[in-house]
C-alpha cells in the first residue's frame, strides 16, 4: 500500500481455467492491470470474465498460470490471505449484521479492534451514515450496493474486484452509480478490476478495457481505441454498432501523407488508414460506425472527401429525438445504418428517398474477412 | 363476500375443536389432579381441594429424579446438537446427488417403533454382546464393566432416539444459507473457522434453537430409555409420574409432578429462546 517505489501491478501470466467437466472457461491469458487504474473486463455472459475475476479473488483455482501483485505471487493463496476484496454481483451482505458491522467485518477479522472511526468515515464516503444501525434487508438496492462497496473498500485492498456490481440496479440508478464509482476510485486511488457485460458501463468508467469472448481476450485498449479501431468483428459489433461491408484489398497508397490500404468495395476504391487495417491482402470487411456515415438526398453535396457512393435508398427512418437513425439500402443491395444528429440543418428524410452517402476515410477500419460479420451482435445479456 | 364471512371460522374449527378436546380438557384435568385432596383414592374418588401441599410434597420427594431428568436431557441434547450439526452440515454441503438418499436414511428409523428400537439397544449393549466385550478387551471399561443399566446407556438411548429431530431442523437452516455469503466472508479475511463462527453459526441459530427444543423437551419427560437401558437405581421423573398414575394410583402426586415438570420446561424454553434472540420462532 505504501510501496510507491515499485509498482504493485496485478499481473496474470498464462492464466488458464479448465473445469472438471473439461470445459475451458479461460484460455491461457496474459494481462497487466497497472496499479491505481480502473480496468474493465467486458464480454457477454459465459465469456470467462467472471471466472478470471474469481481466480484473482481465490474463489476459483487456476488450472495453470500465475497471478501476481507486484512481486508477490498469489496464484494458490487462500482467499482470506489475499490482499484483494470483491464487490459481489448480489452484494452478499451478511443479513444477521448491521450495516456498520458488515462494513467492519474485514477489519475485525484482521484483528483491528477500534474500527468505529474508520467505519464512520467509510459510511460517509458512500453516504450511508444514517443507515449504520440498519440491517441490509431494510435498505434499497442502490444502498445495499454502496454497503458492499464500502465493506470491500475499507480494507484498502491492493486490488478491488467488482463482479457486475451494477447489474441488479435500474438504468437510472446504474448511471448515477457509474459516476459515483468512478469518483470513489479516483478519490481512493486503488486498482479496480470491473467485470461487466455492459459496454456503456465499461466505456464510461474504465481507463482500459479488455474485451473477452469465449475464454479469450479479443482486444485490449482504452475505450476510444477499442471503439475507433476494433481489431475483430466481435469487438466492432459488441462495442457499439458497425457497418461491415465486404471488399478486396487492392494495395497500399498514401493519402494526405499518411499510409493507407486501398480496398475495392463493390466497384468503388476506398482507403483505410494503415494503422486500422487488420488485414493487408485478400478479402476484408470494411467497417464504419453508423454515426460516421454521412447521408444526403441524391445529388446534394456531401461534406466529406472521397468514398462517394450513389444509388442508395432510405428503407427505414427512426426518429430518436437527439438523432435520427436511417437504414439505407446501397446500390449493391446491402443495408447499412447511419446516425445523423438532429442539428436542424435539414429535415428528416422519409423512407424511399434516394440518397448518396459517404464517410471520411480516416474513420474506416478493415477487418479479417474470415471472421463472422455478425459476431458480437445481440449477445449482451443472456 | 358477505356469505363467506363464516369461512375463516369454518377453516379454524377442526383445529380449535381438536385442541379443545385433546389439549384444553386434558390440561384442565391435569391441573385439577394436581390440586386433589391426597386422601382420596381411585375407589372413593377425589375432591379438588386446592391442596397446594401436593407440590411441596412431590418436590421434596422427587427432586433428585427431576434433576436427573433435566441433566440427562441436557447432555443428550448437547450430543444431538453436535452430532446433528456435523451430519446436517455434511448432508447440506457435501453429499451432492446423494443428499436425498442420506435424508431418507436419517428418517428411516421412524419406520420401526420407538419401543422396539430402544429394546434393540439392549441387545447391542448387553453384557456379553460384542460391543461390551470389545470395550473390555480394549480396557475402555473394566473386566466386569458393563454398559447396559448405566446412565451412559440411558443417555446414549436418548441421544439415538432424538437425533433425527435435531438433524432435520438443523439441515433445513444450514441448507438455506447462501453459499455466496461464505465466499464473501472468506474474501473478507475470515478463515474457514472464523467463517463458521461469524457467519454460518449465527445464520443457523433458528435451526439450533428448533433442534434444541425438539430434543430437550421430549427427553426430559422420556422414561422409556431410563426404563429399558438405564439401571434400576437411576430413576427419572418420567418413571415416577408413570408409576404414580398407573401403579400407585396417586393421581394428586402424579398431577402435581407433571405440572411442575411442565412449568420448569416452559420457563427454560422461554429463557433459552430469549437468550438466543429467536423470539420469532414462538
Amino acid at each position: 500500500m505504501s510501496q510507491a517505489s515499485e509498482p504493485r501491478d496485478l499481473r496474470l501470466t498464462q492464466l488458464e481455467k479448465i473445469y472438471a467437466n473439461g470445459f475451458t472457461a479461460v484460455h491461457p491469458l496474459d494481462l497487466v492491470v497497472p496499479q491505481g487504474s480502473f480496468f474493465a473486463l467486458l464480454g457477454p455472459s459465459g465469456c470467462g470474465k467472471t471466472t478470471t475475476l474469481r481466480m484473482v479473488a481465490g474463489l476459483e483455482t487456476a488450472t495453470a498460470g500465475r497471478i501476481t501483485i507486484g512481486d508477490r505471487e498469489i496464484t494458490y493463496e487462500k482467499p482470506y490471505k489475499r490482499p484483494v476484496n470483491t464487490v459481489f454481483q448480489n452484494y452478499a451482505l451478511f443479513p444477521h449484521l448491521s450495516i456498520a458491522e458488515n462494513v467492519a467485518f474485514g477489519l475485525k477479522r484482521r484483528g483491528i479492534k477500534d474500527t468505529a472511526k474508520t467505519v464512520a468515515d467509510m459510511l460517509e464516503l458512500v453516504e450511508l451514515t444514517a443507515q449504520a444501525g440498519k440491517r441490509p434487508q431494510q435498505l434499497s438496492g442502490g444502498q445495499q450496493q454502496r454497503v458492499a462497496l464500502a465493506r470491500a473498500l475499507i480494507n484498502q485492498p491492493e486490488v478491488l474486484l467488482l463482479d457486475e456490481p451494477l447489474g441488479a440496479l435500474d438504468l437510472k440508478l446504474r448511471r448515477a452509480m457509474q459516476l459515483e464509482l468512478k469518483r470513489i476510485q479516483t478519490e481512493v486511488g486503488l486498482t479496480f478490476v470491473h467485470v461487466t457485460h455492459d459496454q456503456e458501463e465499461a466505456m464510461t468508467m474504465a481507463d482500459t478495457i479488455a474485451v473477452m469472448n469465449a475464454g479469450r481476450i479479443e482486444q485490449m485498449g482504452s475505450p476510444a481505441d477499442l471503439y475507433d479501431n476494433p481489431a475483430t468483428t466481435f469487438v466492432a459489433n459488441f462495442l457499439g454498432q458497425s457497418n461491415l461491408i465486404a471488399g478486396n484489398v487492392v494495395g497500399e497508397d498514401t493519402l494526405g501523407g499518411d499510409p493507407v490500404v486501398t480496398v475495392d468495395m463493390e466497384g468503388t476504391t476506398v482507403s483505410i488508414p494503415k494503422a486500422r487495417a487488420h488485414v493487408t491482402g485478400g478479402k476484408g470487411w470494411v467497417g464504419i460506425r453508423p454515426e460516421k456515415v454521412l447521408v444526403a438526398p441524391a445529388g446534394e453535396t456531401l461534406d466529406a472527401p472521397g468514398n462517394h457512393f450513389t444509388g442508395g435508398v432510405i428503407v427505414d427512418t427512426s426518429f430518436i429525438g437527439v438523432s435520427t437513425q436511417y437504414l439505407v439500402r446501397t446500390a449493391w443491395g446491402q443495408e447499412i445504418t447511419a446516425f445523423e444528429q438532429n442539428t436542424g440543418a435539414r429535415g428528416v428524410m422519409a423512407p424511399g428517398t434516394a440518397v448518396d452517402f459517404t464517410w471520411r476515410p480516416e474513420f474506416a477500419f478493415l477487418l479479417d474477412a474470415s471472421q463472422d460479420a455478425s459476431a458480437g451482435v445481440d449477445v449482451g445479456e443472456a | 363476500m358477505r356469505a363467506r364471512r363464516w369461512l375463516p371460522y369454518a377453516l379454524i374449527a377442526p383445529a380449535a375443536i381438536w385442541l379443545f378436546l385433546f389439549f384444553l380438557i386434558p390440561f384442565y384435568s391435569l391441573l385439577a389432579n394436581s390440586l386433589y385432596d391426597p386422601k382420596g383414592s381411585n375407589l372413593t374418588g377425589y375432591d379438588v381441594t386446592f391442596h397446594f401441599g401436593n407440590f411441596t410434597h412431590v418436590l421434596s420427594k422427587y427432586w433428585p429424579h427431576m434433576w436427573r431428568s433435566l441433566w440427562w436431557a441436557a447432555i443428550s441434547t448437547t450430543l444431538c446438537l453436535v452430532l446433528g450439526y456435523v451430519l446436517a452440515y455434511t448432508i447440506a454441503f457435501k453429499t451432492g446427488r446423494w443428499k436425498n438418499v442420506v435424508l431418507v436414511l436419517v428418517v428411516a428409523p421412524f419406520f420401526t417403533s420407538f419401543l422396539i428400537r430402544t429394546a434393540a439397544w439392549k441387545l447391542i449393549l448387553a453384557d456379553h454382546g460384542w460391543l461390551v466385550q470389545t470395550l473390555q478387551s480394549l480396557h475402555v471399561i473394566g473386566e466386569n464393566g458393563r454398559v447396559l443399566a448405566t446412565p451412559v446407556a440411558a443417555i446414549a438411548g436418548l441421544t439415538y432416539n432424538f437425533l433425527p429431530f435435531a438433524i432435520l431442523p438443523l439441515y433445513t437452516s444450514i441448507e438455506k444459507i447462501d453459499r455466496r455469503l461464505l465466499e464473501a466472508a472468506g474474501d473478507l479475511y475470515a478463515s474457514p473457522i472464523k467463517t463458521f463462527a461469524k457467519v454460518t453459526l449465527p445464520l443457523t441459530m433458528p435451526g439450533i434453537v428448533g433442534a434444541t427444543l425438539l430434543t430437550f423437551i421430549p427427553s426430559v419427560g422420556d422414561y422409556i430409555n431410563a426404563q429399558l437401558l438405564g439401571g434400576t437405581t437411576d430413576r427419572v421423573v418420567g418413571q415416577d409420574i408413570e408409576s404414580l398414575f398407573t401403579t400407585t394410583g396417586d393421581y394428586a402426586s402424579a398431577g402435581a409432578l407433571s405440572v411442575i415438570l411442565l412449568v420448569v420446561i416452559l420457563a427454560m424454553t422461554l429463557f433459552y429462546v430469549r437468550k438466543a434472540g429467536t423470539e420469532e420462532l414462538l
